[in-house]
């Protein structure tokens, strides 16, 4: 009896097992490729119904219903709308970058997937250089934002892209920063590792890694361009921004490459501050009964459905009833509940003004971000209550100092001489 | 002073109570914790439902016959034709013979064309404000998508026929209105009645 939680990992290694010694590696590298490629898409195209279902529900809305039971089928027609649309090139564009430009964008967001530890020994790669590839990887997408808007010679473009990479310069820092901290602590660069380290306490518990998560997840709001940080295709001012003079398969890609980024952003904070994989010992059956009920609660599927869905999920359960829920559904669901808070921060927030973007970058985020090393060296120094304490004060100063300092000065009444 | 991010969270708490809203449960997990809440779900699903129209909703006009559908009101007087702003009405008529003499039904003219264009038509009731006759009277239908400008959206006088049953049942205070004044119109008239003229629905 195959465990619940190395499942995949199990049908992976049997499935090579069947093959020679010497296809072997090559076997297990196209398979771990194959896998990033197929999913990438479908967590893309879902992600996409998943945000206009949620941004719809925050504004009295119903969302997508019509294409399929409560509109599961809306992100294929969509992707089959945008296949089947005309590609339009601009007069006077750099034709080759601006095909170019939307690939460059997709790719460095899938080699992300590589080192997103999805569950216990399931990795693509387990890098020992995992956080340093995932910093260099991801701002390769700049690259390819300023060639697209500058590729399209339009000026909303050109715009939308200076704005982007004047953007991701300056969330990178603090990101980057939000992570030392991790590596001081855990002594390690590798995701897994990091991860496991995470086993007894995640970091989100601790002072310095509450402050280092917010900066962490905001920076990384701002770096993939969403909402309150989308100056780069801020739509009442720039059109679409970089993206304006793209249609058909180009655009998606360009969303594709947005909703990639977004998650594995939301991945990353996980694995880095939530625990990743790891969680309460919570018996696997309480989570398959829940599902056995909702699938037999959704009146909107049909009748067979709901009954095989209910009976699957109450099967699995009783299969594994042994077990705790699965490494993978933990870290899924806690990327996706972290999509859910990006997906309420656009429905909430308007976008930020370009000086506020840039001070809320430079003026506050990447001094916490500095402070908060010190408040993590100190936290993993000194013994148990006193670090605690010490680095969750002096972490709740700062932050109270940056937030007077940065406090726009009141200027006296002015009073113009010649008025009178 | 002011806490910092205490207006940030507050902003995520309003949006997090109207996602919860428009869920049964999230409506149950709001007022477990004390937080009154309403079905948060506006949208009115439109093919599956309908809105439910007032009286007084009107779309588009509709000439009335009293039993028969040759027996309509309309003796093509044209005044509507001639006041109608976006001028969409089109008659030909009254219906004569040979010799030029108006031809009559139920002891009234009639017209022989009766044509209103659903495109250019803005509901606007004035062709029923200048009717004498309460010949014209505004429908509640306004489904009438079609893909075919010239065709289908230019209603003849055999589509716009419609039975004052209708128009009662439609819109019942409007129709008692009317009938009220027919029938005193009737009763003005009644005394030199031919023998010819039919009687009034409304003062049968």
């Amino acid at each position: 009896m195959t465990s619940l939680d190395q499942l995949f990992v199990h049908a992976a290694n049997t499935a090579l097992g069947l093959l020679s010694d010497r296809l072997r590696p090559w076997a297990s590298i196209a398979l771990r490729i194959g896998v990033i490629a197929a999913a990438a898409p479908a967590i893309m195209m879902y992600l996409t119904l998943y945000e206009r279902k949620v941004i719809a529900r925050m504004q009295n809305r119903f969302g997508p219903t019509r294409v399929g039971v409560y509109g599961l089928l809306q992100p294929l027609s969509d992707g089959l709308k945008m296949l089947i649309k005309e590609d339009v090139v601009p007069r006077g564009a750099d034709r080759l970058l601006h095909l170019i430009a939307p690939i460059l964008a997709v790719v460095p967001a899938i080699l992300l997937f590589a080192v997103i530890p999805f569950g216990r020994r399931m990795i693509a790669v387990d890098l020992n250089v995992g956080l340093l590839y995932v910093f260099a990887v991801s701002s390769i997408g700049s690259y390819a934002i300023f060639m697209g808007g500058w590729a399209s010679r339009n000026k909303f473009s050109v715009l939308g892209a200076m704005r982007s990479v004047a953007q991701l310069i300056s969330y990178e820092v603090p990101g980057v920063l939000s992570v030392v901290a991790i590596i001081m602590v855990t002594g390690t660069l590798s995701l897994t590792g990091i991860v496991e380290a995470q086993a007894g306490r995640w970091f989100v518990a601790t002072p310095w890694g509450f402050a280092g998560c917010l900066t962490f997840f905001l920076s990384g709001v701002a770096e993939v361009n969403r909402t309150p940080f989308d100056m780069p295709e801020a739509e009442s001012e720039l059109v679409a921004g970089f993206h304006t003079e793209y249609s058909g398969m180009k655009f998606a890609l360009w969303y594709m490459a947005e909703f990639l980024e977004a998650f594995a952003v939301c991945a990353f904070t996980v694995a880095f501050f939530l625990g990743g994989w790891q969680g309460p010992a919570i018996p696997f059956w309480a989570l398959a009964g829940l599902l056995a009920a909702i699938s037999a609660a959704a009146a909107k599927l049909p009748l067979p459905v709901r009954f095989v869905g209910a009976l699957a999920s109450a099967g699995a359960g009783l299969l594994w009833r042994a077990e705790p829920i699965p490494s993978w559904i933990w870290f899924l669901g806690k990327t996706y509940a972290l999509f859910f808070v990006l997906i309420w921060f656009r429905g909430t927030f308007p976008r930020l003004r370009a000086d506020q973007l840039m001070g809320l970058a430079w003026k506050f985020l990447l001094p916490l971000a500095l402070v908060n090393i010190l408040a993590a060296g100190l936290w993993s120094a000194m013994p148990f209550p006193v670090g605690t304490a010490l680095s969750a004060s002096l972490l709740v100063v700062s932050a109270w100092a940056l937030v007077r300092l940065n406090h726009p000065a009141q200027l006296d009444h002015r009073t113009y001489v010649l008025a009178d | 002073m002011t806490i910092l991010g205490v207006g940030v969270l507050k902003g995520l708490g309003v949006t997090l109570k109207t996602f919860l809203e428009t869920y049964p449960w999230g409506r149950v997990l709001l007022r477990a914790v004390g937080i009154p809440s309403a079905n948060g779900l506006v949208t009115i699903q439109y093919p599956d439902e309908r809105q439910q129209h007032s009286e007084r909703f009107r779309y588009f006009p509709f000439l009335v016959y009293d039993k028969t559908p040759d027996d309509l009101r309309c003796v093509s007087c044209k005044i509507c034709e001639q006041e109608c702003p976006p001028a969409c009405i089109h008659i030909v008529g009254p219906a004569k013979d040979e010799q030029g003499r108006p031809l009559k039904a139920h002891g009234r003219t009639y017209p022989v064309k009766f044509d209103i264009d659903m495109a250019i038509c803005m509901s606007c009731r004035i062709c029923v404000d200048v009717c004498p006759f309460d010949a014209i009277e505004m429908d509640n239908q306004y489904e009438f998508a079609s893909p075919d400008r010239f065709g289908r959206l230019v209603f003849d006088k055999q589509q716009l026929l419609k039975s004052a049953e209708y128009f009662k049942q439609i819109k019942p205070s409007e129709a008692a209105e009317v009938d009220a004044r027919l029938a005193a119109k009737q009763a003005k008239t009644a005394p030199p009645a031919k023998p010819a003229v039919p009687p009034n629905p409304s003062s049968a």
